[in-house]
């Protein structure tokens, strides 16, 4: 059977990306489009963008979008959930977005075991604002805020919230995945299925935490920055199931 | 009070933090949420949070509520903003205690300001009502939830912990039919066979945000041609009038009654909007009065509208207790009565 190998996704508005040459942001807002579609969720679906690069996903994802103030996704999204249950409720947010300001949002969603899914960005910087550290910044990597490169001791370390997240009861199903190569963007689409069925079944708390490069603020070319993922970003964020409560979901 | 009030309005969603003086309401709403199919009740981790949640429920079309007092109402403001922004419905209630900081629990007026002002960041304005009868809490409850979803916008009713703990006798309004109510054209359930919908607050072409603010802008003319709203005690042949609202107000009510029955002609005009505020109402009085006094359980606040108000026209004066001090109607009567008989002085000497 003949295949179309590229096709616009049904759920992908016809308005060219903003993001820069090699985001990983186009990549990911392709999968979720695709998958809205593969599931046949795109009717019911009910996105929460963020603050941050991705804040004008409404103009990419063809699907209903209710903006959320910086961080509170996960409390915005419970409301919609509580009150549409039978809806897919999802947020899209950075790592600025959801492991520093929205942190308790988050925790505290995922502690309840709310039924929605999140797609974490983590791009170890603050994309939109122009590069300043992030709690997901590596140790010794440089931003506008830390010279001469993250320090520990006066920096903190790099906060691994999805390792946090799994400690919560209520949370289901957790993946660390990347899309830095055709074959972890294939994970990365698998693991956002997996979190969406896992909605769709009333089974709890799902989250896909994607490490995306962000070539701008890194200062490097796409290719060195997909390089650095796979060298430096999985080191300290290796790319793994974290939680799994769920087994095989259908 | 508020709690079977907001239940019977349709309120089938709310987010609330422990706070005192207002964990009744939160405690009540807890119970009368659970046996209903359809409401939502969540103890949020903080105020940020329960407001937010209040955004996700009013954009998916509920009647939602939360509630709090002086510090939680001041987390709750970036949502508010949004709310305001985003031209969501919602009802919050602040039960004002002592401050500025921690402050006290006892009854206080000293969130006028933030509560008129618009509160929280940007151009915008919030509806709010002040109470000052357990009967008046319950009607406002239902009016603040047809407000909220007639202009689109959040409303906040103001009072104070002597309300909650007010004991009269309520008559109940019907409760409404849920499917009886406007539908929502904007609200978000899933593009399913229509256009997708966008919810945001984010303008970053300058001239869109401009007509954004002059939308919100014309619907707040609207707003206060068409709700702001007083009530008067005794102001016919009065040649002083007392301003307050909420508990001030029954405070100032009992001082009146006090001084009438000694033959001092004395009213009250008490704002039951304060956002609208009844400017013109009070523009009006002015030409038969010549003294006001503004009583407020703060430092004075309201009284910025009341001279904004009175354009000048009429002399002001102001008698105000912070800090959550109650005043008695006697103490108040003692300062109506040297007004009152200083300005019969004067008239004498002319
Ligand atoms: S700044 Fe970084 S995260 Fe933002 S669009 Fe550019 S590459 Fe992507």
């Amino acid at each position: 059977m003949a295949k179309k190998v590229f096709e616009r996704p049904k759920y992908l508005k016809k308005s060219v990306f903003h993001y820069c040459p090699g985001c990983g942001h186009s990549i990911i807002h392709r999968l979720v489009a695709e998958l809205l579609d593969e599931l046949d969720i795109g009717k019911k679906a009910i996105c929460v963008p963020p603050a941050g690069c991705a804040v004008l996903a409404y103009n990419y994802l063809d699907v209903d979008m209710g903006e959320a103030p910086h961080g509170r996704g996960a409390a915005v999204a419970t409301g919609l959930k509580r009150t549409l249950p039978d809806k897919i409720v999802f947020t899209y947010q950075g790592d600025g977005d959801i492991a520093a300001i929205g942190t308790a949002e988050t925790i505290h969603a995922a502690n309840r075991g709310e039924n929605i899914t999140v797609i974490f960005v983590n791009n170890g910087v603050y994309g939109m604002t122009g590069g300043q550290m992030a709690p997901t910044t590596l140790e010794g990597q440089n931003s506008t805020t830390t010279p001469g490169g993250r320090d520990p001791a006066r920096d903190g370390s790099p906060l691994d919230l999805s390792q946090m997240l799994a400690i919560a009861k209520g949370s289901v199903y957790i993946e660390r995945t990347a899309v830095n190569s055709p074959k972890n963007i294939r994970r990365t689409k698998r693991a956002i299925k997996k979190a969406f069925k896992v909605q769709m079944a009333g089974l709890g708390f799902s989250l896909v935490e994607v490490l995306s490069p962000c070539p701008t603020n890194w200062k490097m070319t796409p290719v060195d920055a997909a390089k650095w993922v796979e060298e430096h970003v999985t080191k300290i964020f290796p790319l793994k199931v974290i939680k799994d409560k769920a087994g095989k979901v259908t | 009070m508020i709690g079977e009030a907001a239940v019977r309005a349709g309120c089938r969603f709310y987010a609330g933090y422990p706070i005192t003086p207002q964990n009744e309401l939160t405690e009540y709403m807890a119970n009368a949420m659970a046996p209903l199919e359809d409401g939502t009740f969540v103890q949020a981790e903080s105020e940020l949070a329960a407001i937010n949640m209040v955004i996700g429920a009013s954009m998916a079309g509920a009647r939602a509520m939360t509630s709090s007092s002086s510090p939680g109402i001041s987390l709750k403001q970036e949502g508010i903003s949004y709310l305001a922004a985003q031209e969501l419905p919602a009802v919050i209630i602040n039960t004002m205690r002592g401050g500025p900081g921690l402050g006290n629990i006892a009854p206080s007026q000293g969130d006028y300001f933030q509560a008129t002002r618009g509160g929280g960041h940007g151009d915008y304005r919030t509806i709010v009502l002040a109470p000052a009868s357990g009967q008046e809490l319950a009607n406002l409850t239902m009016t603040a939830f047809d407000y909220a979803d007639n202009y689109r916008t959040p409303v906040m009713i103001l009072g104070d912990g002597m309300m909650g703990q007010m004991m009269e006798p309520v008559t109940f309004p019907d409760p409404v039919d849920l499917q009886k109510l406007s539908p929502k054209p904007w609200k978000l359930d899933g593009a399913d066979g229509r256009p997708s919908r966008v919810i945001l607050s984010l303008l970053l072409d300058t001239a869109k945000e401009e007509e954004h603010n002059w939308k919100l802008a014309r619907k707040y003319e609207t707003i206060a041609r068409e709700i702001a709203r007083a009530d008067t005690y005794m102001t016919q042949d009065a040649h002083l009038v007392v301003i307050a609202y909420g508990t001030a107000a029954r405070i100032a009510k009992g001082a009146i009654k006090r001084v009438r029955e000694i033959g001092l002609k004395v009213g009250l005009f008490r704002p039951v909007t304060l956002w609208p505020f009844p400017q013109r109402a009070i523009l009006e009085l002015s030409r038969f009065v010549k003294d006001f006094l503004v009583f407020e359980m703060s430092t004075g606040q309201m009284l910025e509208d009341v001279k904004l108000s009175l354009e000048g026209r009429s002399r002001v004066h102001f008698y105000g207790r912070p800090g959550g001090i109650i005043s008695t109607p006697d103490e108040i009567a003692k300062v109506i009565n040297s007004l009152y008989h200083r300005q019969r002085l004067e008239l004498e000497e002319e």
